[in-house]
C-alpha cells in the first residue's frame, strides 16, 4: 500500500511525462487493444467532466451532449460535408462542442448548485431529442454511418489510423496534447481560480474575481475535452450511434470520474480503466451486469468517495490535487 | 386549425400527464424542500409503482388493493434508502445524495429487467373505469378522468396535511430552518424518513396510475424524472404551488405541440425550461437564493 501511494505521489508530481511514458505502452498491458484506445477516449471525457466537477466544483450530469456534439460534429462533417480531412472533421467536432457548452453552459449557470446538475441534464436530453428528430442530418435511432477512415496528412508524411495499435497512437498523440493542455490550464492563474471557486465561491468574489465568466469559461474548455474525445471516437468507430447523446453516457462518465477520484488529474483515466475492465469482464458473466456497476458505483459514493487514486494521492479536494 | 372536440381531448390528455408531472414534482420537491436531496431514484421509484401494480394485480386480481398497496411498498422501499443509505450522506456535499440515488436507479433499472423481463408489461385498468365517458361536448377514457380525480385528491389531502397538521407545520418549518427546528427539541431525523417515504410512495402513486394509459416498462422513470426535474425549475424549487401550475403548464405544452407539431412535443419541454430560466430565473414561484 505504501509503495503504491509512493509510486502515484511520483506520478502525481510529473502527470504530463507520466501520461507519454505509461500510455506508451499501454496497450501492450490490457487485455485487449481495442480497450486500450477507449480507455484513451473515454479518459479524455472524463478528464473534461472532471475540471468541472473535480476542480470547479460544478456536477455535470449532462456531459453527453458535448461528447455527442463532438461526435456529432465531426461525423456530419466526414459523411455529409465530405470536407475530406481529419484534421477539419476534429476541429468541426471541436467547435461544435465548444459552441454547444457555449450555449448550454450560459442557460445552466443561471441556477446554481443542485439545480445545476439538473439543468445539465435536462439540456442534454434536449440535445438528445434534436439529434433524434434531425435524422437528416444524424441519422436519427439508426445513427450517423458512412463516416469515412482517411489517412492522416502531416504535411509530406501519410499515417494510417486504419489499424487498431495506428488508431491507438494517433488518439495518445492527441490526448496526450489534450492531457498537457489541461496540466497548463490548472497550474496558470485560471486554475487556481477555479479551484477557489470550488473550496470558497464567496470568497473568491470577495476577492475581486467574476466568478461567473470563470465558470462559465471552464464549462466551455470542459465542452471542449468532451467533444475531442467524441470526435476521435466517432473516427473509431466511424459511426455516432442515437445514444453517444444518451442519459447513459452522461452517468458513466460521472461513474469513471468518481471511481477513479474526482478531482485528481489521473483518476478519470484509472476510472475509465476501471469501468471499461469491469464492463467486460461482468458483461461475460452476466447480462445484467449494469447492478453489480450501480452497486460498487454506489458503494464509492458511500465508503469511497475520493475514488481509486484520490484515496492513494490523498485526494478529492486534498492538498495533493495530482 | 383541428377541430374544437379534437383540440378538448388533447386539452385533457395535456391534463393527465400534467397531472402525473404534478405528483412527481411535489414528492421530488418535498424531499428536496426538507432535505436538500434530490433523489434521481425518483423515476425508478415511480417504474417501480407500475411493476408493483402489475404484479398485485396478477397475485389479487383486484385494482383497487392494487392501487392502494403499490405506492405503500414503494414507500416502504424509499425509507429503508433514506434510513440505510441516504442518512449516511448528510453533511456532505449535495452532490452526493444525487449520485447514490442515480447508482441506485441503475440497480433498480436492470433488477427489474431479472424480475419481469425485458420486454414491457400491460397493466389493465378496472373494469368499471375501462370504457368512455360521454362529456357532453366530446367521450374521454374513464380511466383518465378517475386518474385526475385521484390526483386531485391526493393534492388536496397534501395540502391540508402540510397546512394544518402538526407533522406538516414541523416539516414546512424543517424547510425554512432546520437549525432552529431542532433547537427546539424535535428530531429531524424521523421527520426526514416520513417525507423521504412520502415523496416516494407519491412516485409509486404516479408510476401505478400511469400504468393502465402508458404500460410497464424499465425505462419508463428516466424521461419522466428529467421531464420532473424540468417542472420543479419551472415552477421553482421547493414551492409545491409552483411544482402544481407548472407540471400542468408542462403538461399543456405537451399535449398542444404533440397535436400540432408531433415531432417538437419533447423539445418544447425543454424549451419552455429555457425561456423561463432566461426571463425569471428562479422559477415561476421560486425565491431567489432560496435553497442554493
Amino acid at each position: 500500500m505504501s509503495a503504491l501511494r509512493a509510486f502515484a505521489a511520483r506520478v502525481g508530481a510529473r502527470p504530463v511525462l507520466a501520461f507519454w511514458v505509461f500510455f506508451v505502452v499501454f496497450p501492450f498491458i490490457v487485455p485487449n487493444r481495442t480497450m486500450a484506445t477507449q480507455v484513451l477516449i473515454f479518459g479524455l471525457l472524463a478528464m473534461g467532466f472532471n475540471l468541472l466537477y473535480g476542480y470547479t466544483g460544478l456536477l455535470s450530469f449532462g456531459h453527453a451532449a458535448y461528447y455527442g456534439l463532438g461526435a456529432y460534429g465531426a461525423g456530419i462533417a466526414l459523411a455529409k460535408l465530405h470536407v475530406g480531412s481529419l484534421w477539419v472533421g476534429l476541429a468541426s467536432g471541436l467547435l461544435l462542442a465548444g459552441l454547444g457548452g457555449a450555449v448550454i453552459g450560459f442557460f445552466c449557470l443561471r441556477r446554481r448548485g443542485i439545480y445545476f446538475a439538473m439543468l445539465t441534464l435536462a439540456f442534454a436530453q434536449l440535445l438528445y431529442f434534436v439529434g433524434f428528430h434531425l435524422a437528416d442530418w444524424t441519422g436519427g435511432d439508426d445513427g450517423l454511418r458512412g463516416i469515412p477512415q482517411l489517412t492522416l496528412g502531416l504535411g509530406p508524411w501519410q499515417y494510417s489510423i486504419e489499424t487498431t495499435l495506428g488508431f491507438y497512437y494517433f488518439a495518445y498523440v492527441l490526448v496526450g496534447l489534450a492531457v498537457a493542455a489541461l496540466k497548463r490550464i490548472l497550474d496558470s492563474p485560471f486554475g487556481a481560480v477555479l479551484q477557489a471557486i470550488r473550496e470558497n465561491s464567496s470568497r473568491a468574489v470577495a476577492c475581486g474575481y467574476n466568478i461567473d465568466r470563470v465558470k462559465h469559461l471552464s464549462f466551455v474548455f470542459s465542452a471542449c475535452f468532451a467533444g475531442l474525445a467524441g470526435s476521435l471516437d466517432a473516427l473509431r468507430l466511424t459511426v455516432v450511434p442515437i445514444e453517444s447523446l444518451y442519459w447513459t453516457t452522461s452517468g458513466q462518465v460521472v461513474m469513471m470520474t468518481l471511481l477513479g477520484g474526482a478531482g485528481t488529474f489521473f483518476g478519470p483515466f484509472v476510472g475509465a480503466t476501471t469501468f471499461l475492465v469491469l464492463e467486460e469482464r461482468l458483461s461475460l458473466i452476466t447480462e445484467s451486469w449494469p447492478i453489480v456497476i450501480g452497486a460498487i458505483f454506489s458503494a464509492f459514493v458511500l465508503f469511497l468517495p475520493k475514488g481509486i487514486w484520490g484515496t492513494l494521492t490523498g485526494g478529492i479536494y486534498g492538498r495533493q490535487s495530482a | 386549425m383541428p377541430e374544437l372536440s379534437t383540440l378538448l381531448a388533447q386539452v385533457f390528455t395535456g391534463l393527465v400527464l400534467g397531472m402525473i408531472y404534478v405528483l412527481l414534482a411535489i414528492g421530488l420537491s418535498l424531499i428536496f424542500g426538507l432535505m436538500t436531496v434530490v433523489n434521481f431514484a425518483h423515476g425508478a421509484l415511480y417504474m417501480l409503482g407500475a411493476y408493483f401494480g402489475v404484479f398485485l394485480l396478477g397475485y389479487t386480481r383486484n385494482f383497487w388493493v392494487a392501487l392502494i398497496v403499490a405506492p405503500l411498498m414503494v414507500g416502504a422501499l424509499g425509507l429503508l434508502i433514506e434510513r440505510f443509505l441516504i442518512r449516511r450522506l448528510y453533511g456532505r456535499s449535495p452532490d452526493d445524495p444525487l449520485l447514490l440515488t442515480f447508482g441506485l436507479s441503475l440497480i433498480l433499472i436492470e433488477g427489474v429487467k431479472v424480475f419481469w423481463g425485458k420486454i414491457g408489461l400491460t397493466l389493465d385498468p378496472p373494469r368499471a373505469l375501462a370504457g368512455a365517458v360521454d362529456l357532453g361536448f366530446m367521450t374521454f377514457p374513464a380511466y383518465r378522468l378517475f386518474l385526475v380525480a385521484v390526483i386531485v385528491a391526493v393534492l388536496i389531502a397534501l395540502y391540508f396535511f402540510l397546512g394544518r397538521t402538526n407533522i406538516g407545520l414541523i416539516i414546512r418549518a424543517g424547510s425554512r430552518d432546520p437549525l432552529m427546528v431542532r433547537a427546539l427539541g424535535i428530531d429531524l431525523g424521523r421527520v426526514w424518513l416520513v417525507v423521504f417515504g412520502l415523496g416516494t410512495a407519491l412516485a409509486g402513486l404516479a408510476g401505478i396510475l400511469a400504468g393502465p394509459m402508458r404500460g410497464a416498462y424499465a425505462e419508463m422513470g428516466v424521461t419522466m424524472v428529467i421531464e420532473s426535474f424540468v417542472v420543479i425549475v419551472v415552477g421553482g424549487m421547493g414551492s409545491l404551488l409552483g411544482a402544481v401550475v407548472a407540471g400542468l403548464l408542462i403538461g399543456q405544452v405537451v399535449g398542444l405541440t404533440t397535436l400540432f407539431v408531433p415531432k417538437l412535443a419533447e423539445i418544447m419541454v425543454f424549451m419552455v425550461m429555457a425561456v423561463v430560466l432566461l426571463v425569471r430565473p428562479s422559477g415561476l414561484f421560486g425565491e431567489a437564493g432560496l435553497l442554493e
